[in-house]
C-alpha cells in the first residue's frame, strides 16, 4: 500500500531542510552581504573594528550565500562593447615595413629602391623601382612569414605576399587575422577587467561575448559614462623636463611646452616640455611599493628602448627636475640625483597604499590594444531598482497569500498540504539560487510569481485524479495511489515541454530574460520535487497516523 | 464546505459550438496577422535601437513643454510619454522618453544624453533620470534574429517532444493551438500599440510552454481513454477527456491568474506590458487547450488500430509507469 522506506523519508526531509537552510540568509539580505564584504576585506586589507563588528553580525557557522541581484534590481551601469579588432591589423603592417625594407635592401641589385605605397588600411604595399625583380622580391618578403598553427591545417603562415606590378602587397593571412582577432580581445577584457577592478567595485561581470565583444556589467556605479570614463582612462604616463615651476595659472607656457596643474599642491602649476622624454608605453612592469622613508610608491620598470632614453635622460641632466606626468597632471617633479642607468625607478608622492596598488595596475594594464566602440549601454538607478523589488515582494505576498487561501477553500486539508509545499517551493528556489549563486532580475521575480501560480498545478492533477480514483477504487489508500501514479505521466509531459522553453529562453536569452528563464526553470523542478516527494510524504504520515475509511478530497 | 468551481462529473459537449468557436479563433487569428501588418508593433528599443530615458520628478510633467526642451537639440523621432501606475506616490510624475537610434552611432553618446538632461533640468530642477538605456542598430538587428530563432526553436522542440510521446495528430494540433496563442499576443499588442521589446518575447515563450502545458494534460488524458474505450468514436473520446480534466485546467488557469493578476496590479510599471502578454497569453492558452487543439486532432483523425499491441512503441521514449 502506501510505503515509503525510512531512509527515503529522513532523506526528503534532509534535502527540504538543506535548502530551506540555504535560503536564509536572503531573509537578512543587508546583514549578511556587510558579513561577506567584511570577510573579503579583512583578508584583502586587514581587519579593523567595523569590519569584525561586521563579520560578528552573521554567525560563520551559517551559510551566508546569496541570491545575485541583478542589475536592473540593484541598479548599475551595462555596456556592451565591440573591439575594433582591425585596429590591430593597421599597427601591426607598420610595424612590419623595418623589416620588409631591411631584407630587400639586402636584394638592392635585383629589385632596386624600395619605399613604402599608400594602400588601403590593413595592408602594406611596397613599390620597387625594378619591376622586373619581383619574382626576387617576392621571394625575400615571403622568407619573413612566419608559419603559424591553426586548426584549419598546417603550412599556414601569418602574412600573405601578392605582387601587382611593380607593388608588393602585403597582408596579414585569415589565419594569423583569427589568431590577432582573439588576442586582441583577450588583451581589451584583461585590460578592462584591471581597470574596473582597479576602482574596486563589487561583484562586476566582465565577459567575451561572441567573437569581438566584452559585456561589463557593474552594480552600484552611477552611470555608463561613468563606467566608460573608468575603461577609457588610459593612464597615459610621461616622463618630460620641467622648464619652471607657477602659482599662476594663466602663465604662458612658451612654444613647444605646456602648462600643467600640479596633483596632490594646490595652485602649484609647471611648465614642462610637451614632448615626453619617455611615455608609459615602454613600461615592462610597474609594482606598488614603499620608498625608503615607508611612504607607499610605485616601482617601475622600463622595457630595453625606453630604459635607454631614460639613461641618456638621467645621464645628461644631473641636477635637473623632471616632471612624472599622469594624464596631464604632475605627480611629482623630482630633480634628478644621478645617473639612472637600468631602466628602473621609483614614482612618489602623497599616496595612500590604495592609490600606489591603484596607479601601478593602471601603469601595468597599459593602453587598450585597439579602440571600443559601445554598441549598448544601460543604466538603472539604484532607487528604481529598489522601487521594483519593493513593489516585486509585495506582488509576491498578496498573490502567494491569495493561491493559498485558494486552494484552502478547494481541498480543504489537502490543499494546505499544498500549500506547505508551495513554501517549501519557493524556500528552495532561493536556496539553489544561492547556493549557484544565480542572478535575481526583475523578469526573475516575475518568474517566481509565475511558479507560484504554476507550482500547485501538480498538486492540483494529483488531487483531481485522487478524487476520480475514489469514485472507482477500492479505498482511500488505494485511490492515494493510483492518483500519484496515472498523475505522473501528466506531470512529467506537461513539465518537460514548459522546461524546454525555459532552457531556449537560458541559452538565447541575455541579462534580465536569462533570470527570467532560471527561475522558470528552478521552479518547474522544486514544484515536481516537492508535489512527487514532499505532499505524497506529508500525505502518506497523516495517512498512517489517521487510518481514516474515507477521504475528501 | 468546498468550493467548487467546476461541478463533478461535467458532460458539456464541447464540440456542439465547434463551427462557432474554433471559427471565432480563425477569424480573431486572421485579425491579429492583419494587425500586425497594418498597425505594426510598438518595437522597442531593442529591436529597433535607439534610447529610452526614464524621467521622475515630484512636479506635475508637461509633455509639451518636455518636446519643446528637446526639438532644439535634433535628436530626430522622439517620443514621449508619462507612465501612469497605482503603485505611485501622490508627488511621483514619471514619464518615457524614446529617441530613435542617430545617425553613425551604435549607442548615443554620453554628450547626447547629458545634453537631453541638462535640457529637462532646465525646466524642471527636481527632474531625475533613474534610467537611461541605449541600444545600437547593430546589436537590435541581431536581437530580433535570435527573438525570432528562440520562438521558432521552442515551438519546434515541443512539436518533437509531442510527436515522439504522441501521435502525429496530437503534434499539428498542439502546434496549432500555440501559433494560434503567439499570433492573438501579438496582435493584442499590435491593437493596443503596447510596447514590444525582448521581454516580450521571454513571456511569448512562457506562453507557449504554458499552453502546451494545458493542452499535454488533455492529450495525456485522450491517449489513455483512447486505450480504454477502444470503440468510442474518437469525438466522445476527446470530450470525455477534456470533460474530466475541466476541472484541474480551471485550478490550475486560477491559481496562475490570481498570482500574475497581483503581479499585474502591484509590481510595477517597469514589467507591466511583460505580465500583461502572460496574463493575456494564459487566458488565450486555457482557451485554445480547450478549443482549438483538440478540433484539430478531431479534423485530422486518430488511427484506432489496437490490433497490434504496441503499434506505437517505437515512437514513445518513456513510458513512465512508477
Amino acid at each position: 500500500m502506501l510505503q515509503i522506506d525510512r531512509w527515503k523519508r529522513v532523506l526528503i526531509w534532509l534535502v527540504c531542510f538543506a535548502f530551506a537552510v540555504l535560503a536564509v540568509p536572503n531573509l537578512f539580505y543587508a546583514r549578511v552581504e556587510a558579513h561577506n564584504d567584511a570577510v573579503v576585506a579583512i583578508e584583502t586589507k586587514g581587519a579593523t573594528p567595523e569590519r569584525e563588528a561586521a563579520v560578528a553580525a552573521w554567525p560563520n557557522w551559517m551559510p551566508s550565500g546569496l541570491v545575485n541581484l541583478g542589475l536592473d534590481l540593484r541598479g548599475g551601469a551595462h555596456l556592451l562593447a565591440e573591439v575594433k579588432v582591425e585596429d590591430v591589423y593597421q599597427q601591426r603592417m607598420l610595424g612590419l615595413w623595418p623589416e620588409v625594407r631591411s631584407a630587400l635592401v639586402l636584394e638592392r641589385d635585383t629589385v632596386g629602391f624600395v619605399n613604402t605605397a599608400p594602400g588601403p588600411e590593413g595592408e602594406l604595399h611596397v613599390k620597387i623601382s625594378k619591376p622586373e625583380g619581383m619574382a626576387k622580391a617576392l621571394e625575400v618578403v615571403r622568407g619573413l612569414a612566419r608559419p603559424i598553427q591553426s586548426l584549419s591545417g598546417i603550412g599556414s603562415t601569418d602574412i600573405e605576399v601578392s605582387g601587382q606590378g611593380d607593388t608588393l602587397v602585403i597582408r596579414l593571412s585569415d589565419a594569423e587575422k583569427q589568431a590577432t582577432d582573439d588576442r586582441t580581445v583577450k588583451q581589451a577584457l584583461e585590460i578592462v577587467r584591471r581597470r574596473i577592478d582597479a576602482v574596486g567595485t563589487r561583484e562586476p561581470t566582465i565577459q567575451r561575448q561572441g567573437a569581438d565583444r566584452i559585456l561589463i556589467q557593474v552594480p552600484g556605479i552611477g552611470s555608463a559614462a561613468e563606467l566608460k570614463a573608468i575603461i577609457g582612462t588610459t593612464a597615459q604616463l610621461t616622463f618630460n623636463p620641467v622648464v619652471s615651476r607657477v602659482t599662476d595659472k594663466n602663465t604662458a607656457p612658451g612654444t613647444g611646452n605646456k602648462l600643467v596643474p600640479s596633483i596632490d599642491e594646490e595652485g602649484v602649476y609647471y611648465i614642462i616640455e610637451a614632448a615626453p622624454v619617455v611615455t608609459g608605453e615602454e613600461l615592462n612592469d610597474a609594482q606598488p611599493s614603499f620608498d625608503q622613508n615607508g611612504r607607499p610608491a610605485v616601482n617601475f620598470r622600463f622595457n630595453t628602448s625606453g630604459a635607454r632614453k631614460f639613461g641618456d635622460y638621467t645621464r645628461d641632466n644631473i641636477g635637473q627636475p623632471f616632471a612624472i606626468v599622469l594624464d596631464n597632471e604632475v605627480i611629482s617633479a623630482p630633480v634628478i640625483q644621478s645617473h639612472i642607468p637600468g631602466g628602473s625607478g621609483i614614482i612618489t608622492g602623497r599616496f595612500t597604499v590604495e592609490e600606489s596598488t591603484n596607479l601601478a595596475v593602471l601603469l601595468r594594464a597599459g593602453a587598450l590594444p585597439a579602440e571600443l566602440t559601445f554598441l549598448e549601454e544601460r543604466t538603472i538607478g539604484p532607487e528604481l531598482g529598489q522601487d521594483s523589488i519593493d513593489a516585486g515582494k509585495v506582488a509576491a505576498a498578496v498573490g502567494s497569500g491569495a493561491v493559498v487561501l485558494f486552494m484552502a477553500a478547494t481541498y480543504g486539508m489537502f490543499g494546505w498540504i499544498a500549500n506547505i509545499a508551495l513554501l517549501l517551493n519557493i524556500a528552495m528556489m532561493f536556496g539553489v539560487l544561492s547556493l549557484i549563486g544565480g542572478t535575481l532580475t526583475l523578469p526573475g521575480i516575475a518568474g517566481i510569481v509565475l511558479t507560484v501560480g504554476m507550482a500547485v498545478d501538480a498538486n492540483v492533477l494529483i488531487f483531481e485524479r485522487i478524487r476520480e480514483e475514489l469514485k472507482t477504487a477500492r479505498g482511500p489508500a488505494r485511490a492515494i495511489e493510483l492518483g500519484y501514479e496515472r498523475a505522473l505521466s501528466s506531470i512529467l509531459d506537461s513539465n518537460i515541454t514548459t522546461f524546454m522553453t525555459a532552457v531556449i529562453l537560458f541559452a538565447l536569452g541575455s541579462g534580465p530574460v536569462r533570470g527570467f528563464a532560471i527561475t522558470l526553470g528552478l521552479g518547474i523542478l522544486t514544484s515536481v520535487f516537492t508535489a512527487f516527494f514532499v505532499t505524497r510524504l506529508i500525505i502518506v504520515m497523516w495517512f498512517e497516523r489517521k487510518r481514516p475509511k474515507t477521504i475528501e478530497v | 464546505m468546498r468550493l467548487r468551481l467546476v461541478p463533478d462529473n461535467t458532460n458539456i459537449n464541447f464540440f456542439k459550438l465547434a463551427p462557432v468557436t474554433f471559427g471565432a479563433s480563425a477569424i480573431l487569428f486572421v485579425a491579429s496577422v492583419v494587425l500586425f501588418f497594418v498597425m505594426g508593433l510598438n518595437f522597442g528599443i531593442d529591436f529597433r535601437g535607439g534610447t529610452t530615458i526614464r524621467t521622475e520628478s515630484t512636479t506635475a510633467i508637461d509633455i509639451g513643454e518636455y518636446r519643446a526642451a528637446l526639438t532644439p537639440l535634433n535628436l530626430g523621432d522622439v517620443s514621449i510619454t508619462e507612465v501612469f501606475d497605482p503603485t505611485f506616490g501622490e508627488n511621483k510624475h514619471v514619464s518615457m522618453i524614446r529617441i530613435q537610434a542617430q545617425e553613425g552611432q551604435e549607442s548615443m553618446s554620453p554628450e547626447a544624453v547629458q545634453s537631453v538632461e541638462d535640457a529637462l533640468k532646465a525646466l524642471d530642477p527636481a527632474i531625475t533620470f533613474p534610467s537611461v538605456e541605449s541600444v545600437g542598430p547593430k546589436v537590435s538587428g541581431e536581437l530580433i534574429q535570435t527573438a525570432i530563432i528562440s520562438v521558432l526553436a521552442a515551438l519546434v522542440a515541443i512539436v518533437f517532444y509531442i510527436w515522439l510521446r504522441f501521435e502525429w495528430q496530437f503534434a499539428i494540433g498542439a502546434v496549432v493551438a500555440l501559433i494560434h496563442d503567439v499570433g492573438l499576443t501579438i496582435g493584442i499588442f499590435a491593437l493596443f500599440q503596447i510596447k514590444f521589446d525582448l521581454a516580450i518575447i521571454a513571456a511569448l515563450l512562457t506562453i507557449v510552454g504554458y499552453s502546451i502545458n494545458d493542452t499535454v494534460v488533455v492529450f495525456d488524458r485522450a491517449r489513455e481513454n483512447l486505450r480504454k474505450y477502444k470503440t468510442l468514436p474518437l469525438i466522445e473520446v476527446l470530450n470525455k477527456s477534456t470533460n474530466e480534466t475541466l476541472s484541474r485546467t480551471v485550478m490550475t488557469s486560477g491559481t496562475t491568474l490570481i498570482a500574475l493578476i497581483a503581479l499585474l496590479t502591484l509590481g510595477g510599471d517597469v514589467i507591466r506590458g511583460f505580465v500583461f502578454a502572460i496574463t493575456w497569453g494564459i487566458v488565450v492558452g486555457t482557451y485554445s487547450s480547450v478549443y482549438v487543439a483538440k478540433n484539430v486532432v478531431l479534423m485530422l483523425g486518430v488511427k484506432r488500430d489496437w490490433s497490434k499491441p504496441d503499434a506505437n512503441a517505437g515512437t514513445r521514449f518513456a513510458d513512465i509507469d512508477a
